[in-house]
């Protein structure tokens, strides 16, 4: 009725007949659009069903747009392009009943509190969220957008793989989001949150991204699956050992954490996404906070055991300093010999690094210096302060390590802290040890704040092999071993030469910190013009 | 940590000659306990201390500090030559053994006379005549001393000992006379029974002590253990200071000791002093005594033992009758007579003491954890509270040493004043990084079994006959829990959501005055509606409402809160961003689960993950050598004990049990070289 009415005034030249005619005829079709879009939204909301949508909740896992639902504020949800189709007419693709409106993807924007985010989410009831040409095309849409405006993007993964149906046209597709991943890299934070199947050429999309997640027995990312590596190589391994979340998080380091389940991954990433700045143009977000800025920590002054071989947990310092005890973990399972993370002080994100001496003594080796250096290198492009904790003994010798490369990645973490160009504070709380200290963000890799506390020992190695060495074939080892303790085993000569700018009551720490991090809100550094730096990959 | 909030009157006599330098030999609270009396007489303090306990509380305390050798107590605290050196080299002047360690050794005593050191403590005869089960009867029974009808001595053989009890009358109670406590007892109802224990006790007799003598004796059934403190000097004058009802046990150790006793009548009371008296006039004691008697349902009492030397639960004597009992030993030993006549000695209010330990109440009341406290606050804002302690934040709970972290004393006008101070000081009390027995303190004040005095020493095992399960929830408290936990959970949504400076692009908070929230406690599911203004929540549960407010934030450790109009302090231990709270209420920690009704919705597509147990399993997180094995195959050990040593990188890395087990098998030893993830030890 309204349509009808709304077409009168238009119609005053007309013959009543004629008037009533094309009336009936606009507001028949009109009212057929409607339907249609209607039935479109309907369809789109349902994705490949209610038996696929039963079947997916069968294996443990929430649809497309549940996550999207979990994920996002309520209500706060815009989606695009829901009236996307594939446009593949092979193998009989064309069919109705094989168009989904929207296809195997729900794209668009929404915030977590509060904050804006782009994402997208594979809907696995369509065709397996198999990519084809149109589910890539509006992944890049909303990737273009989410560059413009600058804001983060996440991607909830849940595909089976290439639209084989399609052939180079799903090829493509991949290709054009690799790009904008790489586009992206440094501009936005991209989050990948593995939730199902991510197989093939599929997983160079999360690898190219920021932060990869994953669900825990409900997820899987591998180049080629257990069928193709025992036609080829003759091995025998399951989903779950070839690329489930155990292997991602702890032996390939390719995930940065895994979650329980759906729900549980949805929410901890909400808590993350809090974390990060909208873009490089943001500063580190600051939230409120209630814990104390200048609340000493008395725990601290007793937690370096006095024999310098004895471990500690670096996580009681980070935990003891940072507000409220709370920190996200990156990689808590992999390469624990280093600890990395979010947390905040005075509410400001920051990242923590920290040699742990608990694990491996705290020694530097391939995996902890590659996993140091990818966050170093987030928290710079994003201008989130680093604070690093230092307790290095140097990094591990052996075999195994110089032959696996450990110059090449040990000088990653090195670059990365020479590189960065946010605040850097460090605090050495122990052992630092030879290159290793050189390469934990010391003075000399611009560090802008370098604290020792009392138990600090900054020298080329310890007592007993520099003794060995210094006197060779000389009696009174231990007596020249005294003697080095003495001149070196403490933080004067490092603070004798400036290379550390005081040395701290530990229990002070936090106060010292969090005042250290006002001022250098505003440092401004630059580094040389350059198309773009070599990091020795 | 502040040592007496409970004023005592016990005024320091400044002007006369005191100590110049005291040594402790002693560590912890009670070492904590005797420098603050000391510094305030004036005197200086020197601690001993193992290695690793070079910065542990007393020895910051103390004016000098000596390390008398490794952890290991029979190393260091034990270790009486190391002990000697200090004294010599630190030029003290008198030793306060505190309790435990050297507190009841005469050999200790004896060479700090030799050496001229004051032992402040009895002299050698009366600790070497009430240390010894036997002798210390027999002198009780010249003292005309209420004793356990018994025999004491060498019984030849088992037709022997049921003779015994024949004439003593079942039920019997044998054990190796030179065993302490209720160690190595036997407790027989028949002929049968008393061979048994005959032929136990006969052996630990003579493989534990080298002493073949027994101690068969009538074995009081459901007793209670209260105990006299006395106080006499070196001129033959001694004082009775009350009595100590400390029925509140578990495995003969206490738990809950209070002074005055419910039960006992003055009469009783005068009776049970004058006995104690006469005993300690009977051994010449000088210094701080303690005469333990056990009291039957008939207010018979009977004398147990004497122990020479200042009791862990001794403040709790200080809190009634205003005397530092420290300060009364330090001044007997040097000579001096007592400054008060029995007459001087009240009972003034009520004092309750619960020992906080370090362990887990829900295995057998109390099995020892260890850990670091990464967060520690004694409840000491609060008025007539006591904590004596030895720790603080960051301290470690090692395996070493007694688990105790403190003695928590309240005081009152009345017992009832007293024990509701003990409640809102256990609420007020944090202790994080270690499990501890809160959960079970702060049952057994609330119990009414205790309230109304009617305990014994079988107090726990009556009322908690399959083990402690930690607090009951009513339908009202529950609902306190529930609302609490979505009080917390709206707050800390609402938080996340403000973000401060200047935002490029700005933030638009999902506006909301209305929560509607799934909670989970113990398997239950509750919907729950939340409006908020400031401070105030109000939550709606199965159509009752509850209204909480309070002045926290999300980062207090303790939630002082009001709840329907009732003020409640409740501590929320955990709280993460997938919704799971852990609060404490009314001692015990529940776990709770908040969600959105959406997500609690979807939870149902949720699969169930069995938990993988890897806890009985211990493999090698790296590849090092085995410096030490810790364990052998069936031993006990507790959560977070060191199973063993493994040395990389010239570090030693002690792995640690991931739960109190037995040893199942040992797959290492010292020397060997082992891989990352090679199977160590597995527990049952």
């Amino acid at each position: 009725v309204c349509t009808f009415l709304r077409v009168i005034p238009y119609a005053g030249a007309l013959t009543r007949s004629k008037v009533l005619q094309n009336a009936r005829c606009y507001s028949v079709s009109h009212l057929s659009v409607q339907e249609r879009i209607e039935q479109k939204r309907k369809a789109a909301l349902t994705g490949g069903g209610q038996l696929r949508i039963a079947a997916q909740h069968k294996r443990g896992k929430l649809t497309a747009r549940e996550r999207l639902e979990l994920l996002l504020d309520p209500d706060s949800f815009v989606e695009y392009d829901m009236f996307v189709e594939h446009r593949c007419s092979d193998f009989g693709m064309e069919a109705d009943h094989n168009k989904y409106p929207g296809d195997s993807v729900v794209t668009g924007q929404g915030r977590i509190n509060g904050r804006l985010v782009y994402v997208f989410s594979q809907d696995f009831t369509v065709f397996g969220g198999s990519l084809s040409g149109a589910h890539a095309q509006k992944i890049c849409k909303i990737m273009d957008q989410a560059m413009m405006v600058g804001a983060p993007v996440i991607g909830l993964n849940d595909s089976g793989g290439a639209r084989i149906q399609e052939g180079v046209e799903s090829l493509a597709g991949y290709a054009d989001i690799f790009l904008r991943n790489v586009m992206a890299s440094g501009v936005v934070p991209q989050i990948s949150l593995i939730m199902g199947p991510c197989a093939g050429g599929a997983v160079y999309s999360p690898a190219l991204t920021d932060f990869t997640f994953m669900v825990k027995d409900t997820s899987y990312l591998f180049i080629t699956g257990p069928d193709v590596v025992k036609s080829v190589t003759n091995e025998d391994v399951t989903q779950e050992e070839l690329g489930g979340a155990k292997t991602h998080t702890t032996v390939s380091g390719v995930a940065h954490r895994a979650f329980e389940n759906d729900i549980d991954a949805l929410l901890n990433l909400r808590n993350f996404f809090n974390f990060l700045p909208l873009s490089n143009k943001d500063p580190a977000p600051v939230t409120e906070c209630h814990d104390p800025r200048d609340r000493l920590v008395p725990g601290l002054d007793t937690i370096v055991p006095f024999e310098s071989t004895k471990a500690y947990d670096m996580l009681d310092i980070v935990h003891g300093i940072v507000d409220e005890r709370e920190f996200f973990e990156i990689m808590p399972n992999y390469a624990k010999n280093i600890v990395v993370g979010f947390a905040r002080m005075n509410g400001r994100t920051v990242g923590i690094v920290g040699n742990q001496p608990k694990v491996a003594s705290g020694c530097l080796d391939i995996n902890s210096s590659v996993k140091g250096a990818r966050f170093v290198r987030f928290c710079d492009a994003f201008n989130i302060p680093i604070i690093t904790f230092v307790d290095v003994p140097g990094f591990l010798p052996g075999t195994a390590q110089e032959y696996g490369g450990i110059i090449r990645h040990g000088a990653k973490l090195l670059y990365a802290f020479a590189e960065a160009t946010v605040p850097k504070i460090t605090v050495i709380t122990r052992k630092a040890y030879g290159g290793a200290y050189d390469v934990m963000s010391s003075k000399h890799l611009r560090g802008d704040v370098n604290y020792a506390w009392p138990s600090a020992e900054v020298a080329v190695m310890g007592a007993k092999g520099a003794v060995q060495i210094i006197f060779r074939g000389k009696e009174n080892q231990a007596e020249a071993e005294a003697e080095y303790v003495e001149k070196f085993a403490n933080p004067f000569p490092a603070a004798v030469r400036g290379f550390v700018d005081d040395i701290i009551q530990p229990s002070t720490t936090r106060k010292r910190i969090c005042r250290d991090l006002e001022v250098l809100a505003s440092k401004k550094q630059t580094n040389p013009w350059k198309k773009h730096a070599n990091i020795p990959l | 940590m502040q040592l007496l909030s409970v004023s005592l009157y016990d005024r320091i006599q400044m002007r006369s000659w005191t100590f110049d330098k005291i040594l402790i030999a002693n560590r912890g609270e009670i070492a904590c306990r005797v420098i603050k009396t000391c510094k305030k007489m004036g005197i200086k303090t020197v601690a001993v201390h193992s290695d690793v306990d070079s910065s542990a509380v007393h020895v910051k305390m103390a004016d000098e500090a000596v390390c008398v050798g490794p952890a290991p107590t029979n190393k260091s605290y034990l270790n009486m030559d190391a002990i000697m050196n200090a004294i010599k080299q630190t030029g003290a002047q008198a030793v306060h053994p505190g309790y435990g360690f050297l507190s009841e050794n005469k050999e200790f005593a004896k060479r700090l006379a030799a050496e001229g050191v004051s032992f402040i403590g009895p002299d050698t005869h009366a600790i070497q005549a009430m240390g010894d089960k036997i002798e210390s009867k027999l002198i009780a029974k010249a003292a005309k001393v209420n004793t356990i009808p018994g025999y004491d001595g060498v019984v030849k053989d088992a037709e022997e000992a049921v003779k015994i009890a024949g004439e003593i009358g079942y039920p019997v109670m044998i054990k190796a006379s030179a065993g302490g406590g209720g160690k190595g007892m036997r407790i027989a109802w028949n002929d049968e029974e008393t061979r048994e224990g005959f032929r136990f006790s006969s052996q630990e007799a003579a493989s534990s002590f080298g002493d073949d003598r027994l101690l068969i004796e009538k074995f009081i059934d459901n007793p209670r253990h209260i105990e006299i403190q006395v106080l006499a000097d070196k001129h033959g004058n001694a004082l009775w200071l009350n009595e100590r009802e400390c029925s509140i046990q578990r495995r003969n150790q206490k738990v809950v000791e209070e002074a005055p006793s419910t039960f006992l009548d003055p009469d009783t009371r005068r009776a049970m002093g004058e006995q104690a008296v006469s005993l300690a006039k009977a051994v010449k004691y000088s210094s701080a005594g303690t005469v333990e008697f056990l009291v039957d349902s008939k207010k018979n009492f009977y004398f147990l033992e004497m122990n020479t030397r200042l009791q862990v639960e001794h403040p709790i004597t200080e809190c009634i009758t205003g005397l530092d009992l420290v300060q009364q030993m330090i001044r007997i030993a040097m000579g001096y007579k007592l400054q008060h006549k029995q007459s001087d000695i009240p009972i003034n209010g009520w004092a309750i003491e619960s020992r906080v330990y370090a362990e887990d109440p829900y295995k057998s009341f109390g099995l020892p954890s260890i850990g670091r406290l990464s967060q520690y606050q004694e409840p000491l804002d609060l008025h007539n509270v006591r904590v004596d302690s030895g720790i603080e934040e960051g301290s470690d709970i090692s395996i070493y040493y007694d688990p105790m972290i403190s003695k928590l004393v309240t005081y009152g006008k009345t017992r009832e004043e007293a024990l509701k101070k003990m409640e809102e000081a256990l609420d007020n009390y944090v202790i994080r990084g270690v499990t501890h027995n809160i959960p079970l303190l702060r049952e057994i004040i609330v119990h009414p079994r205790f309230v109304s005095g009617d305990i014994s020493t079988k107090f726990l095992p009556e009322v908690y006959p399959d083990g402690f399960k930690g607090h009951m929830l009513t339908a009202g408290e529950r609902r306190e829990l529930l609302a609490t936990a979505a009080a917390l959970y709206v707050a800390a949504q609402l938080r996340s959501q403000k973000f401060l400076g200047d935002l490029r692009v700005s933030v638009v908070p999902a506006e909301s005055r209305q929560w509607e929230l799934c909670v989970e406690l113990d398997k239950g599911l509750h919907m729950l509606g939340v409006s908020r203004s400031g401070n105030n929540y109000t939550v709606e549960i199965d159509g009752e409402k509850v209204e909480v407010s309070g002045e926290w934030n999300l980062a207090s450790a303790l939630l002082p809160l009001t709840i329907n109009g009732k003020h409640r302090t409740l501590q929320c231990l955990l709280r993460t961003a997938a919704g799971e709270i852990t609060l404490q209420y009314l001692g015990t920690s529940f776990k709770l689960r908040v969600l959105s009704k959406l997500a609690a919705s979807l939870s149902k597509h949720m699969p169930e993950k069995v938990p993988e147990d890897t806890s009985s399993i211990l493999r090698s997180p790296m590849p090092g050598s085995v410096v030490a094995v810790s364990v052998k195959p069936g031993d006990n050990v507790a959560e977070g004990q060191e199973i063993c040593v493994i040395e990389a990188m010239k570090m030693q890395n002690s792995m640690t049990a991931a739960k109190a087990a037995k040893v199942k098998s040992v797959h290492c030893k010292a020397g060997d070289t082992v891989g990352e993830g090679d199977l160590l030890v597995e527990l049952e």
